[in-house]
């Protein structure tokens, strides 16, 4: 047992050195170096280190939970430091034969963050304490009592938060003088990046403290929520539901125009998520070419709207008008695009609806079709949506046509999930053969998800091209279906709530941290290895699904056994 | 008027002619069986009738119509359901879910539920597993939901293909026992077996099949008797 406890660091922390080293490598903690997120004291590339470190030395502390907990900061210990030694070997290599010329970011610069600035010896020595020192840490992290625990984890992270987001918290929050200089207070000096020591320290105490109650009265009111009766429930869910819809109508004038416009970049994606949501997530119809909905959405608002640019249509349609032209098209071609899909299944499926997307961007960039939709040269001057006399130009007017834009296809994806639209949709997801069988007319069911789906991508698409006030052919490659696939799948196939979290995630996240977009790629890939291993069902999954990935915990009701088994 | 008259029906996969005119009926309330070696045309047989094969000649009729123009989904809601071969039950839905899509041509919720219960009387086992997932069900339990969800659909014809398959005697035993409770509760059935001997103590007539044609057809009284069907089917001498 001992043993194996030993072996199991060893791997972790070797593990762990891999990933520390890659991060390294791939010249994260270099270009991250320059934010600090406690001044002076902590870069941002240093805490992708630690954060490593923490991470295999908490890992290592629990699967050694069993044994005594000494071991288990012991064997946290022994993670840290290998995650580290493997830091120093690389340190070592670089210090005597040039990287360089392989390893393009195997440079000084990052041998200098990791010697501390210090000669290689006593580099080393720092280093290999502080793998020591956050493992131990991270043991003990590991080892508290689970509220205390909650509450430390919770203290560092927003720490980390506010230190990655500080340029978006002081914009945003300008305009409310006393938090402002409250905010001011947290970064320490104008000039300096990064939260100030003491400023850490308070927001650390705060969150703890916060979470450490909460976490006490919360379970309570859960408790107290749960001994209601039905109708109690119903009432304190339903209260929830409004006052979170009351938040989202208010965010946009709290979060001024810069956020205003992430969220809408956010609520295009739900949108579309939404619908394809219902393509592969309902109906398990595997379609990546979902991207030529959305353009042909973009397009037809474009060509009925445009009062300007190259093209030759004049129709000068309002915004208004167009839609439903735009939506409609968007389902017309949902349908003759699924038509002769029929047949198809799961890779071919997949591959024959990838060819789709690529024909509709080729069309659109090419000379053929230049007269009417711009080709390469785009659209210009798209129609603004207008209500009444006002036009929403400002990304906070946008907001609300967005936000009601998600309302409808929640709304429309609610009602049809528990149809027998929806449970036909399940029943083919799971065997089309007996779906047919049970009566399920094939032909229709599919049309219906690739329609409803298309109208949904349609209606972002058009919405999208409005807010730009252009229509450019590059906005629809390929990489727009696979964001939105990932996101589904990130949030959870079939779950509706999972869409909002995989756009958050996917699309939210990484948009406030745009000076990093260089590795946006690298994250996105690592997240979703990350989670098909640990949590493949995603972050919010869906009843079945869930089932599914944790058989072992299905619920069977304890049923008093009747009759005994035939 | 026979429920369900096949006359003369040739199915073929591509060039492989699998039915070679087959004809046979199936009156009100009766359990037919159709018995025949391994790749006789069976389960063929099932899925020309249900419309999940198309005949290339021949009729089926239900109650004097005319079914080989309607699809497989508007058969269902005819009245002719299919219990298929291999349970092929939703591994990833409940219990309750898998009944449920049974009833899918049925709209009414008050009679859906009814049946529900229906079933779980017949089947007390499913109803003390009503919640588990249907993969994780036992062979035998899977039969019963194939069963079960068979009947959500309240058949006029209820077509099985091989109910016995893989299962232990005295399950099979228990099968056959639902199956005639069915058929004193006036439900027909069209059954398909390997198990000739079981098919024949609960049938009324049976057909015996042989590379895609009927070689044989009688009471199952009378079959049991029958000198070749005791040597190639019963394994007597
Ligand atoms: N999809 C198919 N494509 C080509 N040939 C097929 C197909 N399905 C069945 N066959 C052939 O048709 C013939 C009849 O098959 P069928 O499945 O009806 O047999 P069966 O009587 O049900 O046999 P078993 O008792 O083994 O289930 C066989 O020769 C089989 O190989
Ligand atoms: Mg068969």
């Amino acid at each position: 047992m001992a043993k194996s406890n030993w072996l199991g660091a060893i791997r972790l922390g070797l593990i762990g050195g891999v990933i520390a080293v890659l991060v390294a490598l791939v010249g994260m903690v270099e270009v991250f170096g320059e934010r600090d997120i406690v001044a002076g004291v902590i870069s941002m590339g240093q805490t992708l280190l630690v954060l490593t470190v923490l991470l295999v030395g908490y890992i290592t502390a629990s699967r050694t939970a069993g044994s005594q907990r000494l071991v288990g900061v012991a064997s946290g210990a022994l993670a840290g430091l290998l995650t580290s030694a493997m830091l120093v070997v690389l340190l070592l290599i670089g210090k005597a034969v040039n990287l360089r010329p392989v390893l393009i970011n195997a440079s000084p610069v990052l041998y200098k963050i990791l010697t501390f600035g210090q000669d290689t010896g006593t580099g080393v020595l720092i280093l290999l304490a502080l793998g020591l020192v956050i493992g131990v840490v991270a043991g003990i992290i590991h080892w508290l009592p689970p509220r205390v625990r909650g509450a430390v984890i919770a203290g560092l992270l927003l720490v980390g938060l506010i230190g990655l987001l500080q340029d978006l918290l002081r914009v945003t929050l300008a305009p409310f003088p006393e938090v402002s200089k409250a905010v001011a207070w947290m970064f320490g000096s104008k000039g300096q990046k990064g939260l100030s020591v003491a400023g850490a320290i308070v927001v650390f105490t705060v969150v703890a403290a916060v979470s450490y109650l909460w976490a006490a009265q919360g379970n309570n009111l859960q408790r107290r929520v749960r001994a209601l009766p039905p109708s109690g429930q119903r009432a304190v869910r339903w209260g929830s539901l409004a006052l979170a819809f009351a938040m989202l109508l208010v965010w946009p004038q709290v979060a001024g125009p810069y956020l205003s416009d992430v969220s809408n970049q956010v609520g295009l994606f739900i949108l579309a998520g939404l619908g394809l949501n219902i393509v592969v997530g309902f109906a398990g119809l595997l379609d990546l070419g979902y991207v030529a909905f959305f353009a042909i959405g973009a397009y037809v608002m474009g060509v009925m709207t445009t009062t300007g640019g190259e093209i030759a249509t004049n129709f000068q349609w309002t915004f208004w008008e167009a839609l439903p032209v735009a939506v409609g098209a968007s389902v017309l071609m949902g349908v003759i695009l699924g038509i002769p899909v029929l047949k198809m299944r799961g890779d071919y499926l997949a591959i024959v609806t990838l060819g789709f997307g690529e024909i509709i961007r080729i069309l659109a960039i090419s000379d053929f079709l230049k007269p009417y939709e711009g080709g390469s040269l785009g659209i210009v001057l798209v129609g603004k949506p207008t209500l009444g006399s006002l036009v929403m130009e400002t990304p906070q007017s946008l907001y609300y046509l967005i936000f009601a834009g998600c309302l409808l296809a929640v709304f429309i994806s609610w009602r049809l999930r528990d149809s027998r639209v929806g449970r036909a949709w399940k029943a083919m997801r799971e065997d089309e053969d007996v779906a047919q069988a049970m009566g399920m007319n094939l032909v229709t069911t599919k049309l219906l998800a690739f329609a409803t789906g298309a109208a949904f991508s349609g209606l972002a698409g058009a919405i999208f091209a409005a807010k730009l006030s252009t229509v450019y052919p590059h906005s629809f490659t390929l990489l727009y279906s696979i964001n939105v696939l990932s996101l589904i799948i990130v949030g959870g196939m079939g779950s509706l709530p999972g869409v909002f979290v995989g756009a958050l995630v996917l699309v939210g996240l990484p948009e406030l941290l745009r000076e990093f977009s260089e590795y946006r790629l690298l994250m996105y890939g690592a997240l979703l290895i990350v989670m098909m291993l640990t949590r493949p069902e995603g972050f919010w999954p869906e009843a079945t699904h869930r089932r599914e990935f944790h058989e072992e915990e299905a619920v069977v009701e304890p049923v008093p056994s009747s009759a005994p088994a035939p | 008027m026979a429920l369900l008259e096949v006359e003369n029906v040739h199915t073929y996969y591509g060039n492989i002619h699998a039915l070679k005119g087959v004809s046979l009926t199936v009156n009100e309330g009766e359990i037919v069986t159709l018995i025949g070696a391994n790749g006789a045309g069976k389960s063929t047989m099932l899925k020309t009738i249900s419309g999940l094969l198309r005949p290339r000649e021949g009729t089926i009729r239900l109650a004097g119509e005319e079914m080989s123009h309607y699809k497989a989904h508007e058969i269902v809601g005819k009245g002719v359901v299919q219990v298929p071969e291999g349970r092929k039950i939703f591994g990833r839905l409940t219990v309750t879910e898998n009944l449920e899509m049974g009833a899918f041509s049925k709209v009414d919720g008050a009679a859906i539920a009814e049946d529900m219960q229906r079933v779980f009387a017949l089947f007390p086992r499913l109803k003390e597993r009503r919640h588990q997932l249907g993969g994780t069900l036992s062979g035998g339990e899977q039969q019963m939901l194939a069963t079960g969800r068979g009947l959500m659909a309240r058949p006029r014809v209820l077509l099985m293909d091989e109910p016995s398959m893989g299962l232990a005697p005295i399950l099979v035993q228990s099968i056959f026992a639902t199956l005639q409770q069915l058929h004193r509760a006036g439900t027909t059935i069209l059954l398909v077996e390997q198990n000739a001997r079981i098919a024949l103590q609960v049938a009324d007539r049976g057909y015996v099949i042989q590379t895609g044609e009927v070689i044989l057809s009688d009471t199952a009284e009378n079959l049991r008797r029958n000198e070749m069907v005791r040597k190639a089917y019963l394994g007597i001498s």
